[in-house]
């Protein structure tokens, strides 16, 4: 298990005050001005070196993608654009960080968008975090007034302001090229890529978009070094990691974990077991509800990071670890966030707008078994016809979680089929 | 991806008070030159709350006049975002997450209550005006779940029972307390944090009390 010496997020459950005294105390803004004087490819190489990857569910090394902005100026400012928009299902970490921490987002604000060559930084929030944006403004109104951003930020010279963006609800808008849409003041869709944010983004602009938590746990790297982030967890796959556990567990909670727990040790040590008992766990879904489901034996034995659940075809997404026990109607389940991806699909590409929703609709009809064996089958050859066909992933992310659902639970899809059709020659007797 | 019809009744006008035109200025502000557009979600949210919780045609037509955007932009902005609502709602406006981490706690229960007690539909208007229910998509307070979001605030770790007593006590004017409805702290598991027990003092006061309030520690 961790050592609390080791999480960053100290004020996770919001027990101590979020504003700058306290945040202080918790040692953030502690010689900001020093950790900016390592220069932009200073931190940039840091931040490479301890191997961080993106906390927003891709795990892209973040040094890397920090390393893609242009390194001289061209003329067009340079935007930092953090993406607060969670809204995957499952996940509810960076909330923790906005509400109890926001002093520690906005310290990983300055020193990224310095290494960026930014002098601007929105912070985009999920409109239905009303509570969160407040504290977030106010936190801001607070760093400025102690010159810790504004026009010479801690003391470096280095002119920076943060503004906060609320968005409207719109799951779509946490991607990040319908995030820059939705910030210039239109439908959040996504834009094709390339050309990729670094070369154009905000406005035309170079722009990174990047989760909060990636953001946050930045500073605390660079002070403490990318040697003690590196050691934490396996290679490729380092440092600490906010995981949210919900669904059929005794204490469903948000805790910061070593990266590479093994998903039973942080369902009991943390979450206080399955409900039941283990023997009681039907499936998980361990990274938010974009990645398929994992069946109760693989859920022994697995390693929560990338690469562990990569090869067990999942991934670890967000970290939201999803728990559903025996008692859980799994193909419902799926059939909720097919609905999910329904509803948040923008409508722009095709096979999205119309795949989303025939695919909810084939799954509503699985849950009673009102199906044909065959359409098992056709349901899944449709989620490889949506995935990798869309400008966004949310195409890939509506077609895995059926997928994972066809892979382990094809028996119980077959049954309900056959079950269903007996109770209708019964009826028809 | 919500589709809705747009229609204009002549009768109704809409221009912000000067109170809320110097806030949406400030939201202005926020973006460099000629990219007051980026305000749109902002403006609206303020046309919203000034036009009593939904925004109507006309607001829409003052807010896209304001940022010198073309009315159907605007329009366009407030149908593709589901917090916009485009048909009167109640004065508490309750919205049941109903996606699979709440759904897997009883959320379904939660929108039966809402619907039974207040002898409503979805997306309907109780008949005091007082209240509507809708389900929405995922909130992110999973860990918290189910939970539902009404007006601003956010009810967590709820009960079918608890619900009821929420919207009894709203009827009647009554406060509410927000967040986890079981006294439990934030997104720590039930019974206390197992850990960060070992965190240098920060010299704050444990606010135990702050059981996620909204007020702050």
């Amino acid at each position: 298990m961790l050592q609390d010496q080791d999480r960053i997020f100290t004020n996770l459950y919001g027990l101590h005050d979020w504003g700058l005294k306290g945040a202080r105390q918790r040692g953030v803004w502690d010689g900001t001005k020093k950790l900016l004087e390592l220069g932009r490819d200073g931190i940039v190489q840091q931040i490479k070196d301890s191997q961080l990857r993106g906390r927003g569910g891709a795990g892209f090394p973040a040094g890397l993608k920090w390393s893609f902005m242009p390194k001289e100026n061209d003329g067009r400012p340079h935007y930092l654009v953090v993406n607060a928009d969670e809204s995957e299902p499952g996940s509810c970490k960076d909330r923790e960080i906005l509400r109890n921490d926001p002093h520690r987002l906005l310290e990983g604000c300055l020193v990224a968008g310095f290494a960026m060559g930014a002098n601007a930084c929105y912070i985009y929030i999920r409109g239905e975090y009303v509570l969160e944006s407040q504290r977030l403004e106010a936190a801001i109104e607070q760093a400025y007034e102690a010159g810790l951003i504004g026009k010479d930020a801690c003391g470096s010279g280095w002119p920076y302001d943060i503004y906060v963006h609320r968005g409207a609800g719109a799951y779509i808008c946490g991607e990040e090229t319908a995030l820059l849409e939705s910030m210039e003041g239109k439908k959040g869709q996504p834009r094709l890529k390339p050309p990729f944010p670094a070369a154009m983004g905000l406005y035309g602009c170079p722009t990174t978009v990047t989760n909060v938590e990636t953001i946050a746990v930045s500073p605390e790297i660079l002070r403490r070094g990318a040697d003690w982030w590196a050691a934490l967890g396996r290679p490729n796959n380092t440092g600490t990691k906010i995981f949210s556990i919900s669904g059929h567990v005794n204490t469903p909670c948000n805790v910061e974990e070593e990266m590479g727990i093994p998903l039973r040790d942080l369902i009991d040590t943390h979450a206080g077991g399955v409900r039941g008992g283990w023997d009681n766990l039907l499936a998980v879904i361990p990274g938010g509800s974009s990645v398929p489901c994992i069946p109760k034996p693989t859920c022994g034995s697995v390693r929560m990071d990338f690469d562990s659940l990569r090869d067990v075809k999942s991934g670890l997404g967000t970290a939201a670890v999803i728990v559903m026990d025996k008692s859980t109607d799994i193909v419902a389940a799926i059939a909720n966030l097919s609905h999910f991806y329904m509803h948040e699909s923008c409508g722009q590409c095709t096979p999205c707008r119309e795949g989303t929703g025939w695919m909810w609709r084939v799954m509503e009809r699985l849950v009673r078994g009102d199906a044909h064996i065959d359409e098992i089958d056709s349901l899944l050859e449709v989620t490889h016809e949506v995935e990798g066909h869309t400008i966004c992933a949310l195409g890939d992310a509506a077609a895995w979680p059926i997928q994972g659902l066809i892979r382990h639970f094809r028996p119980e899809l077959e049954k309900r089929i056959l079950d269903a059709k007996k109770r209708g020659q019964v009826a028809a007797e | 991806m919500k589709i809705t019809s747009y229609r204009r009744d002549p009768s109704q006008e809409f221009s912000f008070t000067p109170e809320n035109l110097k806030k949406a200025k400030v939201f202005m502000a926020r973006y460099p030159d000629g990219r007051q557009a980026s305000a749109v979600i902002s403006l609206l949210y303020i046309a919203q709350a000034q036009n009593g919780g939904w925004v109507s045609p006309a607001a829409i037509e003052h807010v896209a006049e304001v940022l010198d955007m073309a009315p159907v932009r605007v329009h366009e902005v407030s149908t593709f975002y589901t917090m916009f609502n485009l048909k009167p709602v109640g004065k508490h406006l309750i919205q049941v997450c109903r996606t699979t981490p709440c759904w897997l706690r009883g959320a379904a229960d939660l929108t039966r209550t809402c619907q039974d007690k207040l002898g409503v539909g979805l997306k309907e208007m109780s008949e005091d005006g007082l209240f509507t229910v809708m389900e929405v998509e995922c909130l992110g307070a999973c860990a918290n779940a189910p939970m539902v979001q009404i007006n601003d605030d956010y009810y967590e770790d709820l009960t079918p029972e608890r619900l009821s007593e929420i919207i009894d006590d709203l009827r009647d004017g009554k406060e509410v307390p927000v967040g986890p409805q079981t006294g439990r702290q934030g997104s720590a598991p039930e019974g206390g944090p197992a850990t960060l027990t070992d965190v240098p003092p920060s010299g704050s006061k444990r606010a135990k009390e702050d059981t996620g309030t909204g007020k702050g520690a």
